[in-house]
């Protein structure tokens, strides 16, 4: 066997800003990202590209970081759970996570909340197949599939534009307007479940964000 | 950069899960040191294969990269040709640049039968299923593409490096036979073209020689009155196919079949042709009897094993059952207008 290449310098930018770090031939770009850069959030699962923990977008496409050597990502443009916030303002879709419960162990969620951001690029206003078909490639360990396909829901809500989104918003409220059918469907009965601080809060934040807009 | 925080031999780090493909637990790794090359134009690439014997081509290393991990392959040298510009592609054969004369007048008829799709071997997997000219002219192609594995290895994954790999379950493959697919392949001194049918020589076997390098699948466009269809049975929604079809039927004007095409997934070492199914059909009209005669053609020379996916016995009968639903799917997509 040949004497292994020196490690080689990758130039990435990743959530906007620029990384350079030293990678061997056979360094995965999730460890790149991990050890080298320091950006931990992107996780390693299973390793063989069957889980999906470790998805990120590369150059606007959602793909698994350990089926890609780090020296094939030289140049690209990198999207990581890191990036999706914007300060302390949550993504819409992270918010939707935290609100339907998206998340049990939490192993999984950097991937999800990733190949959500991916499948609402392509699909805003996906069905639940769509959805179901959209995260075949990230595995939940906890089986939590429930509530992360309710919390894509929600957050395809929160992103659509505005004129379909007081329509849409519309939906949802005229069903909680009639509490009076306890019974009622099985949709709306977790977002009972939740009451509390969760979900005080995440209107507030809800409120927040249409301040801003 | 160090791989190990707390070995002190790298690549001595090993990590346990329950292998997909054995019994028990087996051990996964990073792959074993390699040099990574990374040519810009093919002829590059393919001298590059000349002098480096063993040397692998990497494509999308949605196949290569996980057989690495598991060092159940460990090349020394590999040659990532994804920084090759101009691999991926689709296009009509008429629009190709090195025949721009003759194009211009053959550009003035309508897509006639014979007419290709040529795709870039580097062309990913979704680019293939979301195509409208892949979708429109070669329906078997689309379909197989967009069952591939999930978003994120369609994103990544080639038609390229679907059809080297050469796994008899893989559904590219399938399709590429049943359509009759050719291969435009490169080596350091010359480029010839390969049949889909001459392609496939075992499992994981091509009749590539090293140092060649496939860059572009030409694809007949389905003829009017023609429909087609790739329907596949498999385990969850990520797996290769227990069983996969893929059917291309062209109508005559009597409504009988004038043309059949029928391959296998999963059913043999290579993608297979159901050459005896595609002849019960062939000249005459497609009653639900005939078709379930075909099928039953199909499933008799099948060379189905007992594998993870499946026993024989339970894959013959799902070889019948895919090639009734391909085929009744193929004619009800034909329009006769």
């Amino acid at each position: 066997m040949s004497m292994p290449s020196p490690p080689k310098q990758v130039n990435v930018t990743v959530n906007g800003r620029k990384y350079s770090g030293d990678a061997e031939a056979r360094t995965l770009l999730v460890y790149f990202l991990r050890e080298e850069l320091g950006l931990v959030g992107t996780h390693v699962g299973c390793i063989v590209g069957k889980c999906g923990a470790c998805s990120v977008m590369l150059d606007g496409r959602l793909v698994k970081s350990c089926l890609l050597f780090a020296q094939q990502a030289d140049g690209a443009e990198i999207l990581t759970v890191e990036g999706l916030a914007s300060g302390q303002e949550l993504h819409p879709i992270q918010e939707a996570f935290w609100e339907q419960h998206g998340l049990q162990c939490g192993y999984c969620t950097p991937g999800m909340l990733l190949a959500t951001y991916s499948l609402l690029q392509d699909v805003p206003d996906p069905s639940e197949e769509e959805i179901r078909e959209g995260i075949s490639g990230n595995l939940c360990m906890c089986t939590g599939y429930v509530n992360i396909v309710r919390a894509i829901k929600a957050a395809a809500q929160k992103m659509m534009p505005p004129p379909q989104k007081a329509g849409r918003t519309k939906g949802p409220a005229a069903a909680t307007a009639g509490p009076t059918s306890t019974s009622s469907s099985s949709s709306s009965s977790p977002s009972a479940r939740q009451a509390g601080p969760l979900n005080s809060r995440g209107r507030s934040k809800k409120k927040q964000q249409q301040k801003r807009s | 950069m160090r791989l190990s925080r707390s070995s002190s031999s790298p690549s001595k780090k090993t990590y346990l899960l329950w292998g997909p493909r054995t019994a028990g637990s087996i051990s996964i790794m990073i792959p074993r040191p390699f040099e990574l090359h990374t040519p810009t134009s093919i002829s590059e690439a393919a001298n590059l294969l000349r002098e480096l014997k063993g040397a692998k081509v990497l494509a999308g290393g949605q196949s290569l990269v996980p057989l690495m991990k598991l060092r159940l392959i460990s090349p020394a040298n590999l040659v990532d040709i994804g920084k090759i510009p101009g691999l991926s592609y689709i296009r009509r054969e008429e629009e190709d640049g090195g025949e721009k004369e003759r194009g211009a007048r053959r550009r003035r008829r309508a897509a006639a039968p014979g007419d290709r799709l040529l795709i870039g071997s580097m062309t990913t997997h979704h680019e293939v299923a979301a195509s409208p000219s892949v979708v429109g002219g070669c329906r078997p192609l689309s379909e197989a593409a967009g069952r591939i594995g999930d978003r994120q290895v369609r994103n990544r994954g080639t038609i390229g490096g679907a059809l080297c790999h050469a796994d008899p379950a893989a559904d590219v493959p399938t399709a590429a036979v049943a359509m009759d697919a050719e291969f435009r392949v490169v080596g350091s001194s010359r480029e010839r073209t390969i049949k889909a049918k001459d392609f496939f020589k075992g499992v994981n076997r091509t009749s590539l020689h090293s140092g060649e390098i496939l860059v572009e699948v030409r694809v007949p466009v389905l003829s009017p009155r023609s429909g087609g269809a790739y329907v596949k049975l498999a385990r969850g929604m990520n797996d290769l196919a227990t069983i996969g079809v893929a059917a291309a039927i062209t109508l005559g004007e009597d409504g009988a079949c004038e043309q059949v095409r029928l391959a296998l997934a999963g059913a043999g070492p290579t993608p297979v042709r159901a050459a005896r199914a595609e002849e019960v059909l062939t000249g005459r009209a497609p009653t639900d009897e005939l078709v379930a005669e075909a099928a039953d053609e199909a499933a008799g020379m099948s060379l189905v094993v007992d594998d993870i996916r499946g026993s024989a016995e339970y894959k013959r009968e799902m070889v019948k059952v895919y090639v009734r639903r391909a085929v009744k799917q193929s004619l009800g997509r034909i329009s006769l207008g």
